[in-house]
């Protein structure tokens, strides 16, 4: 079994969550024994933000296999594409703002360089090389994660005449709610449309995609992500800290949740005060969330730390009471599970796919503040309720394994390619 | 001889309304939705079944017999909500057929933690009974069947019972029969009529299961599973909750025609009979004696406390709990004392329970939380409140202030021993 995969990502250079998942499935397909040929633009070097394992930048050169892999291969298009753009550059401006409808302007970490990127031809590009390289390598099926590699795939697919599977670890609507960019929307439907089988990542993801994209619910199996096992896992430094440390962890853009952590913070101050805040990630929404802690009063409380890399969030996770997870829209949320696996207690959204899966974290819905706050004020109050989480949790998050992820897709593509 | 010794459980708690760190209102309790349990527990449950229990006492003209153990704070609600249904326990009461069990009125763990809190509430459910029923009490059954070598001598005592229920354990009683009467190894006057749990539970948990083996279960299979006990027992003890008939069992499962011909069935052995549990202890010595050093109830398959005092949680809210109850005492105030032992409902904390919460199991059948954590969060915060509503009622009365102030050295020692004072209580001698 070989497959063709297309993504975006893949540590070290990941921004989000996405990259974290790509590895820890190829990771896993890699033990299987299923043979992957990862083809991944030159992006950006960025940071590792959960507890993946940081490999060589060398093996970007092509064919070579990554340390610890056995049959995965890379092959990389030199663009500029990128999942998730950094604060500064104010998330997707080409395709939102209704001025600059096809360039935008974003740096490069590090670089200062500014590129003049169009992103519909970045995707176009993408496909184009992706179909070139299709051509001269031999494969049976095409793998293709998230929206930007969706004409990739298909036209890989079409090249080869091999299946497609499309892998959905967001949608559009996770990302910009209602009110959605088109074209994008349009991209993602028509690789929906175009693939034999859709993976998502929960029932929650499967519901939106059934619902906004119509795609018969036949079609979208629903695949969990899993967590890297973290052996470096060591005790929580929880001795001599004055203030009890609440964590949030991720983009601080619309699709998190922020404003709402803040809100929720405000309340839970007024009932014990010596907690510290702490917004680890970075985000177009960043400036306004410090702008709205301070109109609060309570901007010595919250801490942005900007963006953690990989050694930075373990410590982070260990310094923490507990981790909240306020998403508007979550696919999946591996970064609670690693919380828990950190032996931290964790409130995650209801409007997120780990609701649906894991029992030992407590659930709210994003626009409660006022149950958020009463959630929070438990977990930090009462010992015994910290303790009864943050074990169970710990056991319970070792559910989520990659390998089961693997042997599931597995799966997949064994009947997608006996039914065409 | 097999006599068939029926005692059913009524009992439903007082549920938490969904109060956060910022309520604080003292209304602690969802009215609403306990009325609408307890109309719909009463419709679907207690007023056919007892329709059907009368039916049954007139059809064989007094030779059948049940017993039935029901709590206080239920009965409180059947007065207020489906006061129709509380008429047709009285009219049961009226057969002379019918015993009622004496047990802690607000469906306790009072046993566990607090000796003089226990015995109030044993006291305050017997009143009830006699009040309502016209009966006095012979026979205790503690919460979930709890019980331990402390429990027979605290019962004694009293000077008030003839026996004790037990769960009929396979690890207390080895190669032993359920079906003989026993008494407890410290007591001398005391009996012990033990749960036959495989036939109960055949009844109670495995009647609809499609999956077993035996389904479906018919009233002349079950007479004869029951007359296979003579020989080798005086009564099989079919012990169990009342909504058994109608709420866990639907009535589409047959389980009313199931009781309606299992009175005929059991009697066409000319052998066979029916009691109840004051009958059996009157008519059957004990045949030896049952040490029970390890608490155990009637819950789940460990027969233990872990359903209740499972978890940290567990242990923390009951702890505190009782430690405040010098604080409340000390009140005089009658609503606080009331609203604190409606929070001792054994319920509460069985919801709080994370075992097998996992797996979603008959647990979460009646847990009405989202999650053991949920229902924790809710209990404490109640607590907390009711804990500051104490603190402000005794600093609003002045003249007894050097008693409250000696009401809450009391809680903090308490507070500072809890585990002492938790297990000291059952296991002291």
């Amino acid at each position: 079994m070989k497959t063709f995969m297309l993504g975006w990502e893949f540590p070290p250079f990941i921004s989000g969550g996405l990259g974290t998942a790509c590895y820890g499935l190829t990771k896993a397909m890699d033990r299987l024994g299923i043979e992957v040929l990862f083809v991944l633009p030159k992006g950006f070097e960025a940071c590792s933000p959960g507890n993946v394992k940081i490999l060589s930048s060398r093996y970007i050169q092509q064919g070579q296999s990554p340390e610890g892999f056995k049959k995965l291969k890379f092959r990389s298009i030199a663009t500029t594409l990128r999942p998730y753009i950094d604060f500064e550059s104010h998330r997707y401006p080409s395709l939102h703002s209704k001025k600059q409808k096809s360039h935008l302007g974003f740096k490069s970490p590090g670089t200062g360089e500014m590129y003049a990127v169009d992103m519909y031809g970045e995707v176009s590009n993408y496909a184009n090389k992706a179909a070139q390289i299709a051509e001269m390598e031999d494969f049976d099926i095409v793998h293709a994660h998230d929206w930007m590699t969706y004409p990739a795939g298909i036209a890989a697919s079409h090249v080869s005449g091999k299946p497609l599977v499309v892998h959905v670890h967001s949608t559009e609507f996770d990302r910009s709610g209602e009110h959605i960019n088109q074209r994008i929307y349009d991209i993602e439907r028509e690789g929906m449309h175009a693939a034999s089988k859709v993976l998502a990542v929960s029932n929650y993801t499967k519901n939106l995609i059934v619902q906004h994209y119509g795609v018969s619910p036949e079609k979208v199996e629903v695949v969990h992500n899993g967590v890297e096992i973290d052996e470096s896992s060591s005790p929580r430094c929880s001795a001599e800290k004055q203030d009890k440390i609440v964590l949030f962890l991720g983009r601080i853009t619309m699709q998190k949740g922020p404003e709402y952590f803040i809100a929720a913070a405000k309340k839970v101050l007024e009932v014990i005060s010596n907690v510290k805040f702490i917004m680890a990630g970075n985000g177009d929404m960043m400036h306004r969330m410090i702008d709205l802690a301070a109109r609060l009063g309570i901007g010595h409380k919250i801490l942005f730390s900007g963006f953690l890399t990989g050694d930075e969030v373990r410590k982070a996770y260990r310094m923490a009471d507990l981790y909240v997870m306020p998403s508007v829209s979550e696919p999946f949320g591996i970064a609670p599970l690693e919380a828990m696996r950190q032996n931290v207690p964790v409130i995650i959204s209801k409007q997120s796919g780990l609701a649906e899966t894991v029992c030992h974290a407590l659930k709210v819905d994003f626009w409660d503040i006022n149950e958020m706050a009463n959630k929070m004020i438990s977990v930090l109050k009462r010992p015994a309720l910290q303790t009864t989480l943050s074990r169970n949790g710990f056991y319970e998050s070792h559910k989520f394994r990659w390998e089961d992820t693997a042997i599931r897709v597995r799966k997949i593509y064994e009947e997608t390619l006996s039914r065409s | 001889m097999a006599s068939v010794c029926f005692y059913f459980q009524v009992h439903q708690p007082y549920r938490l309304r969904h109060y956060t760190v910022f309520d604080s209102d003292y209304n602690y309790f969802d009215d609403k939705k306990n009325a609408e349990i307890c109309r719909k527990v009463a419709k679907k449950c207690y007023l056919p079944t007892n329709l059907l229990m009368l039916e049954l006492i007139k059809k064989y003209k007094g030779r059948f017999k049940i017993a039935y153990s029901i709590t206080g704070i239920l009965l409180e609600q059947l007065e207020k909500y489906a006061p129709e249904a509380l008429k047709t326990f009285k009219d049961l009461a009226a057969t002379g057929n019918v015993e009622f069990l004496n047990e802690t009125y607000y469906h306790s763990l009072s046993f566990l933690y607090s000796r003089d809190e226990f015995i109030e509430q044993i006291m305050a459910h017997r009143r009830t009974i006699q009040r309502l029923f016209g009966q006095t009490p012979r026979i205790f059954r503690n919460t979930e069947l709890i019980y331990n070598n402390h429990l027979p001598r605290v019962i004694e005592e009293l000077g008030m019972f003839d026996a004790i229920l037990m769960e009929g354990a396979d690890h207390i009683l080895g190669y032993r029969s359920p079906n003989f009467v026993y008494k407890p190894s410290h007591s001398s006057s005391l009996k012990l009529l033990l749960k036959n749990y495989r036939l109960s539970d055949d009844i109670a948990f495995r009647f609809s299961n499609r999956g077993w083996s035996q389904w479906p279960l018919t009233a002349d299979k079950f007479a004869q599973w029951v007359n296979a006990v003579n020989g080798c027992g005086y009564s099989v003890n079919l012990f169990m909750d009342y909504e058994t008939f109608g709420e866990h069992q639907w009535e589409d499962t047959g389980i009313f025609d199931f009781l309606r011909h299992l009175p005929g069935e059991i009697l066409k052995h000319p052998d066979n009979n029916f009691k109840t549990p004051s009958e059996v202890v009157d008519s059957y010595d004990a045949v030896g004696t049952v040490d029970v050093p390890r608490t155990l109830s009637w819950a789940d398959i460990e027969r233990d406390l872990s359903a209740w005092l499972g978890n940290a949680m567990q242990e923390n809210s009951l702890s505190e709990l009782y430690a405040l109850e010098n604080k409340v005492k000390s009140t005089g105030d009658a609503e606080i004392i009331s609203d604190w032992r409606k929070l001792q409902t054994s319920d509460h904390f069985y919801y709080m329970c994370t075992k097998w919460f996992a797996d979603g199991d008959v647990h979460k059948y009646f847990n009405p939380y989202d999650s053991p954590y949920e229902s924790y969060i809710n209990f404490m915060n109640i607590l907390d409140n009711l804990d500051g509503r104490c603190t402000r009622a005794l600093s609003a009365k002045e003249p007894v202030v050097s008693g409250a102030i000696q009401g809450i050295k009391r809680t903090r020692q308490i507070r500072n021993n809890k585990y002492n004072t938790n297990f000291c209580f059952s296991e002291r001698s």
